[in-house]
């Protein structure tokens, strides 16, 4: 679907890598031209028309941001660099301190690097404990296995609403109420499903949530982190600098602005900001239950397709996501991702930064298809048709 | 050479690789490689007696261009002097990287001369080539 808000898709790509990033629709592209052309200027210190008009677009977007994930308050939408940096401000701006020694944060293998890494630095820095929930036959995260795992020492549980490889989807609601009834803290990662599910960190009683721009069709470079206002008051920033500070006198005083703006040191990426801001219009304007139905039915289509072809085996038929991995038998994942490339196909080859899961799904790497709703089933077909001559890969690719 | 051939020798490579698995050696020096941009990651060790090489073996995971480069090299280099293994590297790495090479020491890695037409396949082919270099350092070392 809107395919023609997508001029790339002109050339002819098939593009499966959405996992990655995904396409940005004109509305985003031109409004930060419009920036970029029209009005630049810095925000929150001109008195200039310019820079008056800069800080409306601007500050609108925290508004747009609150509503798309029913926060309660503007105070609570942090604009970062991405999903990774959110992740980071909550581990090391906020955890550091409140965590003691022996605490411990549950995750699981099916992570993303920047859902372990903070929590095993973390777990070198000051001792918390970092435990893996163990996923089920089809390496998925199940509320079952989350209640074993928590004990009375259970102080975070950080997971991603998507796997990224796996593309599992989790009951964030239920283990919400899990949290809240063993006053656990909840942290999100929704890189992978900002775009794909609906989320509301209200119902489901979310203490931080992460995401980035350019996983939702909107730029690089730009990402959010939601958190509980009287959290986000309580985190310490880990940039310093102009914008965030209230005074700072020679003698070493220096008072702080509040939440969120004390998080946000330097020049922001302003024209990002407007960017995401359209993206979120974007998806709004479609309706984002209608992009994941779309979305899932291409999936169960290209399930269907690909189960038909002997030599290629799936590794998350059932997950309720846009996303499969896969091998060819006999075949390096990168070998394939190249052979694809000769049709125009644009997949992912390697661990997909979910470097633990190999423990779990016993092969290191696989390819990844992960879909948009500007994908369509005749671009599953093409595939469908290149991996059933894959018999002449390797006359392809050597 | 022949394209069809060339592809042979390297799906035949590919599909079965000389002296894959390493073992436990103190008399082997051991070093891992892997190309940042992509997913090949390679161990590879080697034994050398009296400046000559006698054994080369290796291990990891690797696409179709990597695993069957790292074959023929082991293949090129064993048996070979230090001085000698090191003037094969360095004209090989010269015919990936389009410069001025000696074809005649090449032997049958000169299969690789036409992968610079792909130029993201041409960090897959050096990445046991920079195995072997980083040994060869290691071994000079240890010699001063």
């Amino acid at each position: 679907m809107n395919r023609d808000d997508f001029p790339i898709l002109k050339d002819g790509v098939i593009y499966f890598d959405n996992g990655a990033t995904t396409l940005k629709p004109n509305c985003v592209v031109n409004e930060m031209v419009n920036y970029y052309t029209k009005y630049t200027s810095n925000i929150h210190r001109g008195d200039y028309d310019n820079a008056m008009k800069t800080n409306e677009v601007y500050d609108k977007v925290r508004e747009i941001v609150k509503d798309f994930i029913n926060a309660k308050d503007i105070r609570e939408i942090v604009y970062t660099s991405g999903a990774t940096e959110s992740i980071n401000l909550v581990a090391f701006g906020f955890f550091k301190k409140y965590l003691k020694k022996d605490d411990e944060v549950l995750i699981n293998k099916a992570e993303h690097a920047s859902n372990v890494l903070p929590w095993l630095v973390l777990e070198k820095e000051i001792g918390i404990k970092v435990k893996y929930i163990p996923l089920d036959e089809n390496h998925e995260l199940t509320i079952d296995n989350i209640e074993k795992t928590i004990t009375d020492k259970t102080k975070v549980i950080s997971v991603a609403h998507i796997s990224n490889v796996i593309g599992d989807v989790r009951n964030i609601d239920e283990i919400g109420k899990i949290c809240k009834s063993k006053n656990i803290y909840f942290v999100v990662d929704a890189a992978q499903s900002i775009s794909h599910y609906k989320i509301d960190v209200e119902k489901s009683n979310i203490s931080f949530l992460a995401f980035s721009g350019h996983k939702m069709m909107g730029p690089t470079g730009v990402g959010i982190l939601y958190g509980k206002k009287d959290l986000l008051e309580k985190t310490d920033p880990l940039k310093y600098g102009g914008g965030m500070n209230q005074s700072f006198e020679s003698n070493g005083d220096y008072i702080l602005k509040t939440t969120p703006i004390k998080f946000e040191a330097g020049t922001p990426p302003i024209a990002e900001v407007i960017g995401l801001g359209e993206a979120i219009k974007f998806i709004k304007s479609i309706g984002i239950e209608k992009i994941h139905d779309y979305e899932l039915k291409l999936k169960e289509y290209m399930v269907e397709e690909l189960s038909k072809i002997p030599n290629i085996i799936l590794y998350n038929k059932n997950s309720k996501s846009g996303i499969l991995a896969f091998n060819v038998e006999g075949v390096f994942s990168q070998d394939t991702s190249v052979y694809l490339n000769h049709y125009n196909i644009a997949i992912r080859a390697g661990n997909h930064c979910a470097k633990i899961l190999k423990d779990d799904l016993e092969i290191k790497n696989t390819c990844r298809v992960s879909l948009c709703l500007y994908n369509t089933k005749e671009e599953i077909d093409v595939l469908v048709k290149a991996l059933k001559n894959s018999k002449d890969i390797f006359k392809v690719v050597i | 050479m022949d394209k069809e051939i060339k592809r042979a020798i390297i799906l035949d490579n590919y599909q079965n690789p000389i002296n894959k698995g390493l073992k436990k050696d103190d008399s082997y020096i051991l070093k891992n490689t892997n190309n940042e941009s992509c997913i090949d990651n390679i161990d590879m060790m080697m034994k050398a007696e009296n400046g000559v090489i006698k054994d080369i073996l290796f291990d990891g995971e690797a696409c179709a261009i990597c695993t069957s480069a790292t074959s023929i090299i082991i293949k090129s280099l064993i048996g070979k002097t230090l001085d000698e293994a090191e003037k094969i590297i360095t004209n090989y790495q010269d015919m990936i990287n389009e410069k001025d090479y000696d074809k005649d020491l090449l032997g049958e890695l000169i299969v690789y001369e036409d992968i610079c037409m792909q130029p993201n396949r041409k960090k897959c082919a050096l990445l046991p080539s920079n195995a072997v270099e980083k040994i060869l350092e290691v071994i000079r070392n240890e010699k001063k």
